[in-house]
């Protein structure tokens, strides 16, 4: 049982923090509503002008998030394949430069058709 | 022997043993370069029609020779195959020929196959050989006709189709001949369809024939359920073992099939009006060959009536009747082709009788079927000849004195007329008799009452033919204007001098010596022999019945002094009954086509009314359904998601109920 | 617990030896060739000059999916034998992708569908082809018409398309449910996109790509619980795993070996009943809303309307042979032993989806939503054939998918050759008379909607005949009898639009008939031909579903 008492102290000191930082904030900030703040996941920027009844809305943003989330996942595999690369030899390197290739064909593709200009 | 037959047959050795003590032969596979590839004979004219109706207009200038090519093949290897059957022992003369396996369904295998022996093989003879006269023939007949190419595609598709059903060794192929006859008289007598009376014809023969065929393959189906198959040869080796009821049910379902086709009683009505057809049609396919297939099938299913007594009954009376009724017709007609055609009713009613007497009457029938084939196809012939030259004129009170101008036509007219009528010494006399004699020896009453009908037809043959013959030949003339009365060219005459030579030579070719039954006799069963005895009471009573006939005809309508009015007489009671096929027509209005039209109203009623209103509202129902169901599809996405929300709930409900 | 704390406390051990997986790529060389040529069409896409992107993307779209087709064949043709001896086959990829038969049969099944497809999508004759000029463009915007008159297409549908057709080959081939899920997504995603590129009717496109991408994040959302509950239950997500654990039962104990530490076992307990019921139910909602079986249809009508008609096409034929193939490798090798649990839910789903599929379709007017519904009933109709659960059924739904499709693809190739001013004349109304008209395509789309009616002579007739076979020899008769019903009432709709065709007049202003290129041609003409020779000489193909389908699904 010993075993799990530091789990269970970092777990309460987690949450603690969580909830002290909660509170501070709904003591101490100033609220100062507007439209932007109300919407859905808002993250406090007002998506650039827009006509009435919705429109269109530039996705630049959300390009740059995607190919940063691509390549993030790309790391993610390569650390586990680093750390045991002298064991998994020739057919771990193979398939490994067959994923990066893949992810890189579809960097060259968002690169060539200007994916990557902000204007 | 296939395969399924050796299975069939093997529990049965010993009855099949005796079958063979009686003088049957036993199946044999087909071997040699003729009868391995007798398909051929069916191949050819069909490879003939197949050419002139595909080929369109492009064969018009040369369709006729091939399709006489075709036809003569045939007929040269018809002649190959019965010679070289002839080189087997009597008992090996039973060939069968597989081909394919062409029906394997479950428990009904039906093969491809062809049965060469004795029977099959004198048809064949007969259909190739008079079909490929009527060929020649046809060049010279439909020569100024526009549409030749397709009268000659018709007949090669009939001479296939003929070869089909008596080359078949079972009964669904025979069927398929027996169809493909029917298309091809259909097709034939509807020829001229422009002519109102032509397209009515055929469809009359159609539909009339359709009764007839209904009955043969519901005796198929019969077959298949109480032999559990339809091939010849196992049905005719366990004939005797099927129950006594269908046996009889069989055979006479078959009695109606050949009812139809050959124009017995009751489905006689439609061989008078087929002779809206050309003349050399009705020489092949209305006198020669295909409506002697009745005959044909009777006999082939011999072993199955051998053991039918009753329906075999019914045959002899079928015959009988239709004899006399048809003789009476004759009697009275004026057209020659309708008064020929009646003519040919009685004759068949001849064969049917004879048929009907069982193993004594079937080679009989047989042999009177082929000495048939040749003076009733030589006496069409001359019809045509004679309306050739005369315009086309078909009535003859129209004609008169025509021996001088048609001298080749006359002679060969002649001698079929006295075949027919059973002249002493020529084919019919020999034949004719057998089956008078046939019909005495039956004994008893039923034998006298059959005997004597026959006797009776024979004097009233005697004297319509006289008729015919006087009122065409003989007296003065009673020409139209304009008709010039000339002898048809030799492509025409030749065939029906070749006719001519059968009609007075085939029947003493056949019958004395024995030597047809014998030739019969692995088919049919052996009979007793007795030589022929043209001095026995009924060939003595025949010879003066038809003297009485030709003499009354004579006085009436042949010697200088007899008048013959140009326009038809009011005639008797007997004779305006005659005039009208004795009422045939209006009873079948009456009996049939008022009652049927009154149901079909009906039906239309119920449908309408009944049967469409039931569908109707339930077209209704289901619209209606329709509709409230669209309605969930509203377009929104969340709706959809709540289905599919709801849908999960259901499967998960579904799933854990059954667990419960 | 007991599992948890032991592999924790294993953890300070001195790190396992771990073994290099092993890739069959000769056996997976068909998808492999697929998703490569998908690669090189992006790469296409980004150096290739607009100009000349469609005369490159065609042909090795089209190269690529038949020669993929021909190592299917080559693949089938070697002497695999699966580790249990019996049969024919081999678990690839260490576990995660099963090479069998019927799985052969599925991908070659979808390869020539796929490539049948290509050919409509290659069609530029008909309005510069399908596709939108576009796709970011707001429709009716000035940026539309530019792209409009510059002639410009998405020629990105190529690889889309081979995305997406990879995607099906590994569905049906999915050893475990993560590899049967990434396949799910690899082939929704592009097919997501697709949708929404058709060249007219730019926002009812659209609105069908969002439908069907929210609908399907949706049932992927199923499928994803439904293994996790799964997983739960049997310890594995792997097929062959679950069966083995169905049939132990709950509580039951096997050993399993620890992935990546050679030579140790952890011991593994079957979970409870709930968790496999629902696992299964949930799983099972995933599977079905992807062959659009009732309720799981909602979406169908309109994403069909929606969608380029192309990719109808390949959605209808493609789609569903993948979704079905791999409902069948679900149920039949890790639910084998639930049979009797999972056929009364497979019943309900049948009869609902052939009767909800045949009743609505006749109020239809739209000839595109007309077959949406046609293929919701057909969906259903070889359900019957799946349902009972052996080799006949699986040889006849085989025998099915492989008809309906090229029967469905060549319908949907002539709707896009009926054409008014607005694009394709979608409304029923604008057929009318078309026999008049045109009469090769109209005679073409009759003898399609006859075959989907089943009358004989069309390979509907023994599609249909031989589901119902098989669900009659598997005691379901009473099912067979609904589908019969919902037959007459399918084929009633289906005759309608022949006697509208055929036996009205045409409207003056109605719609023409495109003279189509070589591409569209030939796609009606095989689809013509497949009905034809399926239904007159469907023998051989019957054999091959025969020997496809008798040895199973590999465990």
């Amino acid at each position: 049982m010993e075993l799990y008492v530091p789990i269970l102290v970092l777990a309460a000191l987690s949450a603690g923090f969580a909830a002290v930082n909660l509170l501070i904030a709904a003591v101490a900030g100033p609220k100062r509503y507007n439209r932007a703040k109300l919407e859905a996941y808002e993250c406090g920027i007002e998506p650039t002008p827009q006509p009435v009844g919705g429109g269109r809305f530039p996705i630049k943003y959300y390009l740059t998030a995607m190919l940063f989330i691509v390549f993030d996942i790309e790391i993610i595999f390569l650390y586990p394949w680093a750390a045991s690369f002298d064991r998994l030899g020739i057919f771990g390197l193979v398939e490994m430069v067959l994923f990066i290739v893949t992810v890189l064909v579809a960097y060259v593709y968002i690169w060539r058709r200007g994916g990557l200009e902000w204007d | 022997m296939t395969g399924t037959l050796t299975s069939a047959a093997a529990p049965l050795a010993g009855s099949f043993g005796n079958l063979a003590g009686a003088g049957l032969a036993e199946t044999t596979a087909a071997t040699g370069a003729v009868h391995g590839n007798a398909w051929l004979m069916v191949a050819f004219p069909l490879l003939g029609a197949a050419v002139l109706l595909l080929g369109g207009r492009r064969t018009s200038g040369w369709g006729h020779y091939l399709a006489v090519a075709m036809s003569l093949a045939s007929f040269v290897w018809g002649v190959l195959s019965f010679f070289q059957l002839l080189g087997f022992a009597p008992e090996e003369r039973s060939r069968d020929l597989h081909i394919f396996s062409w029906i394997p369904v479950g428990s009904l295998r039906i093969d491809f196959g062809l049965l060469l022996d004795p029977l099959s093989l004198t048809f064949v003879l007969l259909i190739t050989g008079v079909g490929s006269l009527i060929h020649i023939y046809s060049i010279g007949y439909m020569a100024h006709d526009p549409e030749r190419r397709r009268f000659f595609a018709y007949l090669n598709l009939f001479v296939a189709a003929m070869l089909l059903l008596v080359l078949a060794n079972n009964y669904a192929l025979l069927y398929v001949g027996w169809e493909g006859v029917g298309l091809a008289s259909y097709l034939l007598i509807g020829f001229w369809q422009y002519k109102n009376s032509a397209a009515v014809a055929a469809k009359k023969a159609f539909i009339v024939n359709r009764v007839g065929d209904f009955g043969l393959s519901v005796g198929i189906m019969i077959m298949f359920a109480t032999f559990g198959t339809v091939a010849f040869t196992p049905i005719f080796e366990h004939a005797a073992e099927g129950a006594q009821g269908w046996v009889t049910t069989i055979a006479l379902l078959l009695l109606l099939g050949a009812c139809g086709k050959s124009a017995q009683l009751p489905l006689q009505s439609w061989l008078l009006d087929a002779m809206e057809g050309p003349t050399p049609v009705s020489a092949l396919i209305h006198a020669a060959t295909m409506v002697t297939a009745g005959v044909y099938l009777i006999t082939r299913s011999g072993p199955i009536f051998d053991v039918a007594p009753e329906a075999q009954l019914v045959v002899t009376i079928v015959g009988a009747a239709t004899l006399l009724f048809g003789a009476i017709i004759g009697c009275a007609k004026d057209d020659i082709k309708k008064a020929l055609a009646g003519s040919t009713m009685s004759q068949i009613g001849y064969m049917h009788l004879a048929a009907g007497l069982g193993p004594i009457g079937y080679a009989a029938a047989i042999a009177h079927l082929l000495t048939h084939g040749f003076f009733k196809a030589g006496l069409f012939l001359g019809a045509g000849s004679v309306m050739h030259g005369m315009n086309d004129q078909v009535d003859m009170r129209k004609y008169g004195a025509l021996r001088k101008a048609m001298p080749i036509t006359f002679a060969t007219f002649g001698l079929g007329y006295l075949a027919i009528i059973g002249f002493p010494g020529l084919a019919g006399w020999f034949t004719k008799d057998a089956i008078i004699e046939a019909a005495f020896a039956k004994g008893g009453t039923t034998g006298l009452v059959l005997g004597g009908a026959a006797l009776l037809g024979a004097g009233l043959t005697a004297f319509y033919m006289s008729r015919v013959m006087f009122m065409t030949f003989f007296g003065t003339k009673r020409w139209d204007d304009g008709a010039h009365p000339h002898e048809s060219p030799a492509s025409m005459t030749g065939p029906m001098v070749l006719l001519a030579i059968g009609s007075v030579f085939g029947g003493a070719f056949l019958v004395l010596g024995h030597r047809f039954a014998d030739f019969l006799a692995p088919v049919v069963g052996e009979q007793e022999a007795h030589a022929f005895n043209p001095l026995a009471p009924a060939s003595v009573a025949t010879f003066v019945l038809m003297v009485l006939g030709v003499s009354i005809a004579w006085l009436r309508y042949g010697r200088e002094r007899a008048t013959v009015p140009r326009t038809a007489p009011k005639g008797s009671f007997v004779t305006v009954a005659a005039r009208k096929d004795l009422y045939g027509d209006a009873i079948n209005e009456g009996l049939l086509m008022r009652p049927g039209q009154w149901l079909a109203r009906v039906s239309v009623f119920v449908d309408n009314r009944g049967i469409d209103g039931i569908v109707r509202s339930l077209a209704a129902a289901v619209g209606g359904s329709s509709g409230r169901l669209r309605r969930v599809q509203t377009g929104y996405v969340r709706s959809y998601a709540l289905s599919m929300f709801f849908g999960a709930a259901i499967v998960v409900a579904a799933l854990l109920v059954v667990r419960l | 617990m007991s599992l948890l704390a032991s592999a924790v406390l294993a953890a300070p051990a001195p790190t396992p030896d771990i073994p290099a997986p092993t890739i069959e790529y000769g056996l997976l060389s068909p998808m492999l060739l697929v998703f490569g040529i998908a690669v090189v069409g992006v790469l296409v896409e980004a150096f290739v000059p607009r100009a000349h992107r469609a005369a490159v993307q065609m042909p090795i779209t089209l190269l690529g999916l038949a020669g993929a087709f021909i190592l299917t064949i080559v693949v089938a043709t070697q002497d695999i034998t699966p580790a249990s001896g019996q049969g024919w086959g081999k678990l690839a990829a260490m576990g995660s992708i099963g090479i069998d038969r019927p799985t052969l049969f599925i991908q070659g099944t979808i390869l020539i569908l796929a490539l049948v497809s290509t050919f409509m999508i290659a069609e530029r004759r008909t309005d510069e082809g399908s596709f939108t000029a576009q796709a970011a463009a707001t429709p009716g915007s000035a940026a539309e018409r530019e792209g409009l008159l510059a002639g410009a297409t998405h020629t990105e549908v190529y690889p889309l398309v081979m995305f997406a057709v990879g995607g099906m080959l590994l569905f049906p081939a999915s050893g475990d449910l993560i590899t049967m899920f990434v396949a799910l997504e690899v082939l929704s995603l592009p097919l997501y996109l697709l949708c929404g590129l058709a060249r007219r009717r730019r926002l009812l496109s659209q609105e069908a790509a969002v439908k069907y991408f929210l609908l399907g994040a949706f049932s992927s959302g199923f499928f994803l619980f439904g293994a996790a509950l799964l997983y739960g239950y049997a310890g594995s997500v792997q097929l062959g795993a679950i069966a083995r654990a169905v049939r132990l039962g709950p509580g039951g104990q096997y050993a399993t070996e620890v992935y990546g530490a050679s030579g140790q076992f952890a011991q593994v307990t079957v979970g409870s009943n709930a968790l496999l019921m629902l696992g299964v139910a949930l799983l099972a909602v995933g599977l079905l809303f992807k062959l659009g079986a009732v309720p799981f249809q909602s979406w169908k009508p309109d994403v069909y309307q929606g969608a380029p008609t192309p990719i109808t096409a390949l959605m209808a034929s493609c789609t569903l042979v993948a979704a079905f193939g791999a409902l069948f490798r679900v149920f039949y090798v890790a639910f084998d032993g639930l049979t009797w649990e999972w056929r009364p839910m497979m019943w309900l789903i049948a009869i609902l989806t052939m009767v909800v599929g045949a009743v609505v379709a006749v109020t239809q007017t739209d000839v595109k939503r007309l077959l949406a519904y046609s293929s919701i009933a057909h969906a259903g109709f070889i359900l019957t054939g799946m349902i009972a659960a052996d080799a006949a059924g699986l040889s006849s739904a085989l025998f099915y998918l492989a008809a309906y499709g090229f029967t469905t693809i060549g319908a949907f190739a002539i709707v896009t050759l009926v054409r008014d001013a607005g694009g394709e004349a979608g409304h029923l109304s604008r057929w009318a008379g078309l026999g008049k008209r045109s009469p090769v395509i109209a005679g073409a789309f009759a003898f399609f909607l006859l075959a989907f009616a089943g009358i004989p002579l069309t390979s509907g007739f023994i599609g249909k005949f031989a589901v119902f076979q098989a669900a009659i020899a598997g005691g379901a008769t009473p099912l067979v009898v609904v589908g019969v019903l919902s037959s007459a009432v399918a084929a009633f709709f289906y005759v309608r639009i022949i006697v509208l065709m055929f036996f009205s007049d045409p409207a003056p202003d109605g719609p023409a008939v495109v003279v189509p290129s070589v591409f569209t041609s030939a796609a009606v003409a095989l689809g013509v031909a497949a009905t034809l020779v399926l239904g007159v000489l469907p023998q051989s193909v019957l054999d091959l579903a025969d020997q496809a389908a008798s040895s199973l699904f590999v465990r």
